[in-house]
């Protein structure tokens, strides 16, 4: 129905707007300092954290730094997004 | 007492230089004392963009080296009164000076000047650790480029790490035309970004090659657009409130039409 009116919104199509998403990526990891060694820091932390609970699968482990859109305004916001595959519930409520 | 302020961007290529040049005339011709610094050792460029090429005797590591006296290696302008260069040298390199020798150096032009502005090199190498160790405080110049604004804000990361708070903002190149096409960052969008107060916008402008050409700041031609734009931005670091020259000047009502329509 939209395309009636030609590309949709066009204006995301404009190089500035490509030019603006790139760079908020780009200083996200800037700013963070994202090195492999800090995520693996991370990496390690979260499953000291949650190792009495569940089994987890650590080599599938997956831990990034990326973008994510806001639920309530839909703007993009960094994001720390955790992949733990999980092998097996280790706690039971008595 | 003087204040020190430097002028950094990280990226080569922005308009550091140039902006030094026309801010420390702009201000000397709004009446004040200045000396521009050139602290890009070993690339020396603030000599022809000013002019002054000409006049070099000694120049900032002879007098950090104690082989002359800093009178000697000042050179003044004779066009505008009150405006000096501090020349770097031209066959050293960057390790010639250390931070502490210039923190000592700003102390002793901080009592002879109000304002030294000193230009950095580009890196964030030992030649921008020297560059800010003296200074007060920080303009950053940018372009609406990706590269441009992530190494500006790499910048102001490090300046708020040593100490030096609240840099501004000078946005360099700007072309209206592509910005109005929206191929072009505006000036929201960088704001925006890089979370800091802006001093001040510089159009993409012709004039800016034609005086460098002929080593005279595009401050002092009159009929030039980003000299005016450097000129307003002297007059805010004074503390005066100037408006934001309207870039745009013909199709302005259209934009601002536009703008009531719903578009940005």
């Amino acid at each position: 129905m939209f395309n009636m009116f030609g590309r949709g919104n066009r204006r995301d199509h404009k190089s500035k707007e490509i030019a603006k998403e790139r760079l908020k990526l780009v200083l996200v990891h800037d700013r963070a300092n994202v090195s492999p060694h800090f995520l693996e820091m991370i990496k390690g932390d979260i499953v000291g954290v949650i190792k009495d609970y569940i089994e987890v699968d650590e080599k599938g482990l997956e831990i990034t730094i990326t973008k994510t859109k806001r639920e309530y305004d839909d703007t993009m916001v960094p994001a720390l997004v955790a992949n733990i595959p999980i092998k097996r519930m280790k706690y039971r409520e008595k | 007492m003087g204040e020190v302020l430097v002028i950094t961007s990280g990226k080569g290529g922005v308009g550091k230089t140039t902006t030094a040049a026309n801010i420390g005339t702009a201000l000397s011709l709004l009446g004040k004392k200045v000396v521009i610094v050139d602290a890009d050792i070993g690339l020396r460029n603030l000599d022809v963009v000013m002019g002054l090429e000409n006049r070099i005797v000694y120049d900032i590591v002879d007098v950090t080296q104690g082989i002359c006296r800093l009178k000697q290696a000042l050179i003044k302008d004779k066009r505008y009164d009150g405006l000096y260069l501090l020349p770097a040298a031209q066959t050293k390199d960057k390790t010639a000076i250390q931070p502490k020798q210039m923190l000592a150096l700003s102390k002793r032009l901080k009592e002879e000047f109000d304002y030294i502005l000193i230009d950095c090199p580009a890196g964030i190498e030992q030649g921008f650790k020297n560059a800010i160790a003296g200074a007060d405080k920080a303009i950053v110049v940018t372009a609406p480029e990706i590269s441009a604004v992530r190494d500006a804000d790499r910048i102001i990361g490090l300046l708020e790490a040593n100490e030096i708070y609240n840099p501004k903002l000078i946005v360099n190149k700007v072309r209206i035309d592509m910005v109005k096409k929206g191929d072009m960052m505006d000036i929201d969008d960088m704001i925006d970004i890089l979370a800091i107060e802006l001093l001040g916008v510089i159009p993409d402008d012709q004039s800016i090659v034609i005086s460098t050409n002929r080593g005279e700041p595009a401050v002092t031609d009159e009929n030039s657009l980003a000299g005016r734009a450097f000129k307003n931005i002297a007059e805010r670091i004074l503390g005066n409130e100037v408006p934001f020259l309207d870039l745009d000047v013909d199709e302005s009502f259209f934009r601002k039409f536009a703008r009531k329509l719903g578009f940005k």
